[in-house]
């Protein structure tokens, strides 16, 4: 075969040479020509869409006077807070910045263990900076002088970069039904996520419908079904391998003709760099709202764990779907999903709800105070 | 994925050429940078620490020798230190002396452990094994569901039963004994690695089946937690190797690295598509080379051993020499391509890759205009292009549902590249066929013609060959412009 392998190569070489230049010139012709035409704003307030305000946290400032009245909300929220579960990830791992606390003096070392507590907590090392470098110059100007206060100090700084956002899951406020299309890479946790959110909601006395738009994975229709049942969701699916789409604007039919006020979309996993997919989940978001339905939220789902690559899946799947708002899934593990503090504060999409468990009621609102402490470790 | 890494290497090398003296400030902003970039690929923070110092030890002994180029020195010492940390041997499956050889999958949540179980069974198929798949993931709801559904997919038997995931393990075991299945792969429930209870199970379910490997699959998008988790598996489980889920994203898979360097073994495997057969062993060496940007030709060449047909390589290849190629040799050729999986994959292992090209988003797809202008040529125009008239190409623009403008370009450059690999046949040493034996075993090079001797093929010298000589049909010169 050895004689063989410079032919393979050649050809390989040229097939992909020049098919993919033809590819790419093409491209950049085309993209120049679009590029004059002016992009309309991406997206544009519905009317008809105005925050909830039975999932408020914090220091939520709209008190919209136009909206629904829900179900009380202490028969809605769970028993545990993010505190609660988070407690039990923090006391296995002592905060990244413990360590710096206690210290008589701010050194060399103390910077190196802050920056290295917030790299660890996959903050990035962009945000990091970004957040360490003010606080230096204050240091530097004498008003912060122990390592206590340097802490404080961070732990306010990053409290202030999170505030403000608005953390609701809207709807509308008129009849048909509002769509909540979950979006993400693949294994981030989009069905449990449904499931979880479906149970809050139906418990709030909302009718929920589940779609289960992710025709791909083997028996992800079923595992959704499961979840529908536990909630007493209705559920629509499609066959396996179908139109993801057509599976999703059945159920928001289905749910406008029985009245169901809230849909919750499933989609495949998808990597963010496969075009094709994210073409087809730009589809999907189109055709959710052909009929009757609005997509009122499209919510990214970012696992824990993720590291700097989240930034590249904010920012990609914000472009196919308008990204309203992220869920983080799997906090109680020891990954402290510091990436999400980077996705809300460099992108501006906000993080709305956070799973921090495997039963059903264990996803609760984000809670920027609890989060900020949980990653400093206090 | 490791694309930023290797690039920003680059610049700090570019930097540094032809630098006479290296002083303190040089050194350290260098290390500032790899620093930066390592972080930014999620290599772990510990790790970082102890590779920027390892390296910095060698930037300073570079700085304080005579030698004639210091800035050379420091980019050899950051390339020994990644082939060092990435380095060591392929993981070699060694078979039970007494079947089934047992594999136990375990992992977080959502790190791919059903999906790689199949494919890992649909590999082991592939060696001539016969695997027994047993779910174990009594937890999540479907997850036997669909390991079931990917088994009738590759043609595995899938055992499961609604007991306890310990018992399932042990029974699952006896029944590869009772069906003669040679190798069993326990697919589990995905856990954390601070849930005492979860983390107790596994270890009970690998006691009872006491596996000959255990494989951790873990996201190659993971972050620092990488080196956290697979710590906790490795003391419950003794982990025998990683198998990298998800690897065909664009995570800069630092996390392979950090793992590899703290738990000290080696990722065994690596999935790299949504395909069940999109999954395959890693190459440590290889995967060093592809980060340092000299691709990754073994694996190249075997997948296009694979994929094309020698007898038919051979002659379009000969007459590619001989300026007779054809538009419908190009379009076997291209069908042959794709069986070598994705383009972006194939354009990643290829030496010398233009940056623009390795890093533009190329899909399969876009590749489907061209098949269709060329599908929808008459079989004479195929053969001789310059039949293509004003009315023959409005006739394949409608065909194929492109406009006129792009069937020009893709006419035109195909003659260019007829004429250029006419030019460069003749150049190599008297012709296609008498180069080619002439390059058997260590015979002149073959690419001579391409204007690299003795070396392997660079594709950068394909570039200017399409590029640069004839005004307006250079497919690459736009590329390097910033948008």
């Amino acid at each position: 075969m050895d004689d063989m392998t410079w032919v393979y190569l050649l050809l390989v070489a040229l097939v992909v040479a020049f098919g993919v230049g033809v590819v790419l010139l093409g491209r950049r012709r085309t993209r120049s020509a679009v590029e004059s035409v002016e992009v309309p704003p991406a997206t544009q307030p519905d009317p008809a869409v105005v925050p909830d305000d039975d999932e408020r946290v914090g220091d939520l400032e709209s008190g919209d006077e136009a909206v629904v009245d829900v179900a009380d909300e202490a028969e809605v929220a769970p028993p545990r807070s993010m505190r609660d579960r988070l407690s039990k990830a923090r006391s296995t791992l002592s905060g990244a910045l413990g360590s710096v606390l206690g210290r008589s003096a701010i050194d060399a070392d103390t910077w190196d263990e802050l920056e290295e507590g917030l790299l660890l907590a996959d903050v990035g090392i962009g945000v990091t900076t970004a957040l360490l470098d003010p606080i230096r110059d204050r240091v530097t100007a004498k008003e912060i002088e122990t390592p206590n206060e340097l802490v404080a100090a961070l732990r306010a700084e990053m409290i202030e970069r999170l505030a403000g956002a608005d953390r609701t899951l809207a709807r509308r406020i008129d009849e048909g039904p509002s769509v909540w299309l979950f979006v993400g890479v693949n294994g981030v946790g989009k069905t449990t996520t449904i499931g979880k959110l479906a149970a809050r909601e139906a418990g709030a006395g909302t009718s929920v419908l589940l779609a289960a738009g992710d025709t791909f994975r083997a028996a992800a229709a079923e595992q959704l079904e499961t979840w529908a049942q536990r909630s007493g969701a209705e559920f629509v699916r499609g066959a396996e391998g179908g139109d993801p789409a057509s599976v999703i604007f059945d159920g928001v039919e289905r749910a406008a003709s029985r009245g169901i006020q809230l849909v919750l979309a499933d989609t495949a996993g998808r990597l963010h760099n496969k075009q094709n997919l994210m073409d087809e989940l730009a589809k999907v978001r189109r055709v959710a709202e052909k009929g009757a339905g609005v997509v009122t939220e499209t919510l990214l789902v970012i696992d824990a764990t993720t590291g700097q690559n989240g930034l590249a899946q904010a920012r990609e799947f914000r472009e196919a779907t308008a990204v309203t708002g992220v869920v983080v899934t799997k906090l109680d593990g020891s990954a402290k999903g510091g990436i999400v503090f980077a996705i809300e504060t460099e992108l501006g999409i906000p993080v709305k709800y956070v799973g921090i468990g495997e039963t059903i009621d264990d996803l609760v609102p984000f809670d920027a105070t609890e989060f900020v402490d949980a990653l400093v470790g206090r | 994925m490791f694309d930023s890494l290797s690039s920003r290497l680059d610049g700090i090398a570019k930097r540094l050429r032809g630098k006479g003296r290296l002083t303190e400030a040089d050194v350290d902003e260098v290390m500032r940078e790899i620093r930066t970039a390592l972080l930014e690929a999620d290599v772990n923070v510990q790790v970082v620490r102890a590779v920027v110092n390892r390296i910095r030890e060698h930037a300073i002994g570079a700085t304080r020798s005579k030698a004639l180029d210091p800035g050379q020195q420091v980019i050899k010492a950051v390339h020994d230190e990644l082939i060092r940390i990435l380095g060591g041997e392929t993981l070699r499956i060694s078979y039970a002396a007494k079947p089934p050889t047992v594999i136990l999958m375990a992992g977080l949540q959502g790190s791919g452990k059903t999906t790689n179980s199949a494919k890992l069974a649909s590999w082991f198929k592939a060696q001539g094994r016969q695997p027994l798949l047993v779910g174990a993931d009594l937890q999540r709801p479907a997850a036997v569901e669909q390991l079931r559904t990917l088994g009738a997919q590759i043609d595995v038997p899938v055992w499961s039963q609604p007991t306890d995931p310990v018992q399932v393990a042990a029974d699952g075991l006896a029944e590869a004994r009772r069906l003669g299945r040679d190798v069993l792969i326990v697919d589990t429930a995905g856990r954390l690695s601070i849930d005492a209870e979860m983390m107790d199970q596994v270890r009970r379910i690998s006691e009872s089946i006491d596996p000959d490997y255990t494989f951790l699959v873990i996201d190659a998008m993971t972050g620092q937690d990488a080196v956290q988790t697979a710590s906790a598996f490795h003391d419950t489980l003794e982990i025998d190797g990683v198998i990298m889920s998800k690897l065909d994203g664009d995570a800069r898979g630092g996390a392979a690295l950090s793992v590899k360097e703290v738990i000290g073994r080696p990722i065994a495997f690596a999935s790299t598509g949504e395909k069940l057969d999109a999954f395959e062993q890693f190459h440590p060496d290889r995967m060093a080379g592809r980060i340092l940007g000299m691709g990754d030709m073994l694996t190249l060449i075997e997948q296009a051993e694979r994929a094309f047909e020698a007898d038919q390589a051979e002659q379009a290849a000969a007459r590619l020499m001989e300026g007779q190629f054809t538009f419908d040799d190009f379009l076997e050729q291209m069908q042959a391509l794709k069986k070598m999986g994705p383009l972006s994959g194939v354009l990643g292992m290829m030496p010398g890759m233009p940056k623009e090209l390795k890093n533009a988003k190329i899909d399969d797809d876009d590749l489907k205009p061209v098949e269709a202008i060329i599908r929808s040529m008459t079989r004479e125009e195929r053969a001789r292009p310059e039949l293509i008239n004003g009315s023959r190409r409005s006739r394949i623009a409608t065909g194929s549902g492109t406009s006129v403008a792009e069937v020009n370009r893709l006419v035109k450059q195909f003659s260019e590249m007829q004429k250029m690999m006419k030019r460069f046949g003749g150049a190599a040493s008297g012709g296609g066929r008498k180069a080619r034996r002439a390059g058997k075993g260590s015979g002149p090079n073959p690419f001579g013609g391409l204007g690299a001797p003795g070396q392997t093929p660079n594709l950068g010298d394909l570039e200017s060959l399409f590029g640069g000589q004839v005004p307006g049909s250079d497919p690459f010169g736009g590329l390097g412009r910033p948008k």
